[in-house]
């Protein structure tokens, strides 16, 4: 992996892409200590969530199109379109249905990423 | 006459049919036959193992008679296991040092239970369930606790559960899926099977993945999961499946399967053809079989084979009906719906616990298989329907519906009871829909999925939430409304117009504008084509980006495990061999599995997002250009080869299908366009099921449009006759235009027309009287098209802000770890969830 990993305030934050290499409204998919995270930007936040879609068990999320319902932000999956809230990675579609989310930090047009998923969230499966 | 030695490596249930077989057919006078039996007994019933809890004793469950093999001069070697085969001195040599010498040998050494790699599996209080040696194991301890825990929902798990439960102890069942019975069943039928089993007191809990066993003192105390859950338990038994014992095998340089398994041909041999395997340790076809029927199968195919005869093994039915804690479950033929053009109607009861699928052709007229939990009386007679292949009666779901008072039920959504389900996926019923409808006053099918999660799986049951919506809305005296969603208060149509009149260029000027919001993944697409049909700039572009269904996004069609496929333009179908060389070329290069598509042209499919840069590289190099395969967009003209070389042909469909796919090639339409050109009325190139079709005449063409293929086949209609190749190409331009402008998002042109008042002549009237006026304005965006064209793929490849977005991962240039192939028909496919799962397949790392 060429991932450098910062130490920042003893927290274990990874430094994934800049700012401006996530055209806004779309995602990227980031491998972070060995998970796929979508990092996800909208037209001005940027949220981190598991990249596997738990419907089509593919690991594609940070390819869907990114928009808001009822203004909560979310992302579509490419394969069934089925929308999760960005924010809590809740299913909009299906209230039993959740994926990870990550903290997620900006720092001089960098953006990190925290190691580990928000503490509660499953693991994707 | 000398006696050739025959030996037996394992006394299981199929070794033994295979010995009864042999002694039966007379063709043991030929052979001494020696058999190596592990077990400190002979064969015994091991479907029935659990009757072994239920009190029946090891002699009343063995399968061979007192003497039997003693009378009949089999040699069994009791507690022995064959450690080594020697295939150079052709001899075996065993655990116990036996060295015994074969002509031919056979193994049926049946499988292991699969045990995963969880740390602290090899605590005291962790058990299998394959041998009446583990049951007795089992017994003692559970006879000093009080919980157990089974790893494994599925056949056996449950099956281990449930003696858990006689047993007295509190049960759980852990599953990995997010459903019971993966394999067998589906999700309709395993909720129906979870509730009842949870009535039993069983605990379920599924999706959840096993982290470790914890023990105190050496013995298991709790197991713990990945979510951060904790479960007490103090015995744990794996079920998990089972893995072929081919290390033998495996030792001795014989092939196995893949997935495992000792591989045998259809005559039961290895690849060494003095080695024989039969059972659960045999893969056949590419796969084991973990029920019984095949192994004797095999058994009955070995003795033929030793006997010089020419039985072969067929095909298996894995059919199965079993009765689980008093619950039956079947699950026969085609269960999942995989077979091609397979449709699915299912029926399901929470209320009495009953959910019944049946799996239909294409035409619904034969039955392919099913599911039936709670209530399977009918298995038997739908099992044969599925094997005989009988035509089924006109309404086939009458089968599995319970009967209606007062005779046969209508067709129809009206016609369904409450109780039918109508979104299979996701396990809906008419009466929970219905009921959301008017209760939450639902005005559109997306709330009715957000509402009641119907239509988000699949998606073939959207058509009749529709129908559902629409009819419980008119009940209500409400109108169904056309916006295009919540961010835009305006139907397609009027949203175009307004792009046009105002020029708007981006979707961020059309939502400040006209719409509120952020948008959705419903107006970006819809919007992008707009703009893409008006504008024709790079749907790359930085602020197009984000409007792009992934299709779109990455030029290239989105497959089941989120790798890509890619289809090059083959105008009109006409390929030079060097087109087809290079084609398999880059194939082969980058390992793409190939298929000639339903249009004409090649489709390689399995590329990974990072790939696709290289292969357009190769293929523009090859002087290819996107086929649009991805977009919403004109897709082939077919042509037949009419003049060009057949007898009958009156005009150059070739080169006309050329000339047509050249010129509309890259237009973005509110939906995929096809065409096709015939080259006489014999019409080869299917041209009147296409949205714009052509068929030569003696004086020109004719033009049929607003055809259809796909789900609802729709024949094209006549709009004109003998018309010259100009004359033709100006009337298309007007109608590629015109429906541009006023059709829905994703409506076809069929579909489209159907709404049209006025039908084909009120299109005569627009297109060729010019009765709107706006004949010029059509045709002139249309040359605006034509001419703005560039091939996207050779316009990114020359692009490196669009190239570095072809990357799997933003900050590594690994490729995505959980892309995994499985070989099949010398090519490959993606391995699904349950053989990665099941660990039929390399895993990923946890
Ligand atoms: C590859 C191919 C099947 C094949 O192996 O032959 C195919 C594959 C797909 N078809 Fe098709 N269709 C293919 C020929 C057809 C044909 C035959 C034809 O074009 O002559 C039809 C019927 C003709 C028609 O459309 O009128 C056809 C009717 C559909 C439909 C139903 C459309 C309808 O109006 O009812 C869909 C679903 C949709 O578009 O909403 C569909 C959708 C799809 C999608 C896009 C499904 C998806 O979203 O993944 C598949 C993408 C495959 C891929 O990744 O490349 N495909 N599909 C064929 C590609 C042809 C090509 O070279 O471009
Ligand atoms: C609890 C349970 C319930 C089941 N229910 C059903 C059911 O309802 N329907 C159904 O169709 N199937 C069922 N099965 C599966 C069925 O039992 C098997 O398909 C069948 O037993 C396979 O027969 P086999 O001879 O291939 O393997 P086995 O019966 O496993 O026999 C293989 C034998 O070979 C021995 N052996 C292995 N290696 C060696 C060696 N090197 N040397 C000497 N001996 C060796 C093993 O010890 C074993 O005794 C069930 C299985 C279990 C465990
Ligand atoms: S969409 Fe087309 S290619 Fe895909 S499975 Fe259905 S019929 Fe086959
Ligand atoms: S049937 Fe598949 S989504 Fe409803």
């Amino acid at each position: 992996m060429t991932a450098i990993a910062l130490e920042l305030d003893g927290a274990p934050w990874e430094d994934v892409c800049a700012l401006e290499d996530i055209v806004p409204w779309t995602g990227v998919c980031a491998l972070i200590a060995g998970r796929q995270v979508a990092i996800v930007r909208t037209g001005d936040a940027v949220y981190a969530l598991g990249n596997l879609d738990p419907f089509s068990k593919a690991n594609v999320l940070s390819r869907g199109i990114v928009g808001d319902k009822d203004g909560i932000p979310k992302i579509a999956s490419p394969i069934f379109k089925q929308t999760f809230d960005l924010r809590t990675g809740q299913c909009l579609d299906n209230p039993a249905v959740r994926v990870p989310t990550h903290e997620v930090r900006i720092e001089r047009g960098r953006i990190l990423v925290h190691r580990e998923p928000r503490p509660g969230d499953q693991d994707g499966a | 006459m000398t006696k050739k030695q025959l030996v037996v490596v394992g006394n299981g249930m199929v070794g033994h049919r295979f010995l009864e077989l042999l002694l039966e057919s007379g063709e043991s006078e030929r052979w001494n036959v020696v058999t190596f039996c592990e077990e400190p007994r002979l064969a015994y019933d091991r479907v029935n193992l659990t009757n072994f809890l239920g009190g029946k004793s090891p002699a009343e469950l063995s399968l061979v008679g007192p003497r039997r093999y003693e009378d009949a001069g089999v040699t069994v070697h009791l507690g022995d296991r064959a450690a080594v085969i020697d295939r150079q001195c052709k001899r075996v040599l065993s655990a116990e040092g036996r060295r015994i010498p074969y002509d031919v040998l056979v193994l049926a050494t049946g499988s292991a239970p699969f045990v995963p790699p969880i740390p602290g599996r090899d605590a005291w209080g962790c058990f299998v369930y394959r041998t009446i040696d583990d049951l007795k194991r089992i017994r003692l301890w559970a006879a000093q606790i009080q919980t157990g825990v089974v790893i494994g929902g599925g056949l056996l798990g449950l099956e281990a559960a449930n003696a858990l439960t006689h047993m007295g102890l509190e049960t759980h069942v852990v599953e990995f899926a997010p459903r019971l019975m993966a394999m067998q069943i589906d999700e309709g039928g395993a909720q129906i099977l979870r509730s009842k089993i949870e009535a039993l007191g069983v605990s379920v809990h599924t999706g959840k993945n096993t982290t470790r066993i914890v023990s105190r003192g050496g013995r298991v105390t709790e197991i713990r999961f990945a979510d951060g859950g904790v479960l007490a338990a103090e015995m744990v038994v794996f079920s998990a499946g089972i893995s072929a014992r081919d290390e033998l095998a495996r030792n001795a340089g014989l092939e196995v399967g893949e997935r495992g398994g000792i591989v045998v041909d259809e005559r039961c041999r290895t690849s060494d053809p003095d080695i024989l395997a039969i059972g659960e340790c045999a893969s056949y076809r590419g796969r084991t079989y973990g029920l019984v029927g095949p192994g004797y199968q095999m058994a009955r195919t070995a003795v033929s084979t030793l006997a010089g005869g020419d039985d072969r093994l067929g095909v298996f039915d894995m059919s199965t009906k079993l009765k689980l804690m008093g619950v039956e479950v079947a699950s026969f033929g085609d269960a999942h719906g995989t077979l091609p053009g397979a449709r699915v109607v299912a029926f399901s009861d929470a209320v009495s616990g009953v959910y019944k699928k049946l799996v239909l052709s294409s035409d619904r007229q034969r039955l392919l298989g099913g599911v039936l939990v709670g209530e399977a009386s009918s298995y038997g007679q739908l099992l044969s329907l599925t094997q005989s292949k009988a035509a089924l009666p006109p309404q086939p779901e009458q089968l599995i519906l319970p009967r209606l008072e007062g005779g046969a039920a209508l067709p129809g959504v009206d016609a369904l009871p409450d109780a039918a389900t109508i979104c299979t996926c996701q396990n809906v019923g008419k009466g929970v829909i219905c009921k959301a409808i008017r209760s939450q006053d639902l005005t559109s099918v997306g709330a009715v999925k957000a509402a009641t999660t119907a239509g988000t799986g699949c998606g073939s049951c959207v058509p009749l939430l529709g129908e559902l919506l629409a009819r419980e809305m008119k009940r209500a005296g409400k109108k169904v409304s056309r916006d295009l969603c919540e961010h835009f208060p305006h139907p397609r149509q009027e949203l175009f117009h307004l792009l046009r009149v105002h020029g708007v260029r981006s979707f961020d000027e059309l939502i400040g504008k006209h719409g509120r919001g952020t948008g959705c993944e419903i107006c970006k697409p819809a919007v992008a084509s707009m703009l893409s049909s008006t504008w024709n700039e790079h749907v790359l572009e930085d602020r197009h980006l984000g409007l792009q269904d992934t299709n779109d996004r990455f030029l290239a069609n989105i497959q089941r495990d989120g790798s890509y496929s890619v289809v090059p333009r083959v105008p009109g179908g006409e390929i030079t061999p060097d087109q087809l060389i290079a084609l398999g070329w880059i194939a082969r290069k980058h390992c793409l599995y190939s298929k000639i598509t339903g249009a004409q042209r090649v489709d390689l499919f399995g590329a990974r997002l990072e790939q696709l840069p290289q292969i357009w590289r190769d293929l523009v190099a090859a002087g290819f250009e996107s086929g649009h395969a991805y977009g919403k967009a004109l897709r082939t003209v077919k042509s037949c080869v009419g003049s060009t070389w057949c007898r009958f042909g009156v005009q150059d469909s070739v080169s006309f299908a050329i000339r047509l796919e050249n010129r509309y090639k890259g237009l973005r339409a509110p939906h995929k366009l096809k065409s096709a050109v015939s080259g006489c009325a014999r019409e080869c190139a299917e041209a009147q099921g296409k949205d714009f079709g052509v068929i030569a005449t003696e004086k020109g063409y004719n033009l049929y449009l607003c055809g259809n293929g796909g789900m609802k086949p729709q024949h094209a209609q006549l709009f004109a006759t003998d018309l010259d190749e100009d004359t033709l190409i100006r009337y298309l331009d007007r109608f590629l235009m015109f429906y541009v402008r006023t059709a829905d998002r994703l409506q076809r042109t069929a579909a489209w027309f159907n709404n049209l008042e006025g039908g084909i002549e009120y299109l005569r009237q627009v297109l060729i009287d010019d009765s709107l006026g706006i004949c010029a304005e059509l045709e002139s965006d249309m040359a605006r098209i034509v001419d703005s064209y560039r091939c996207e793929w050779k316009a990114t490849i020359e692009d490196p802000v669009k190239l570095a977005r072809f990357r799997t991962f933003v900050n590594s240039p690994e490729p995505d770890p959980s892309l995994v192939r499985v070989p099949q028909r010398a090519q490959h496919r993606p391995a699904t969830w349950e053989e990665k799962q099941l660990h039929l397949v390399p895993q990923e790392a946890e």
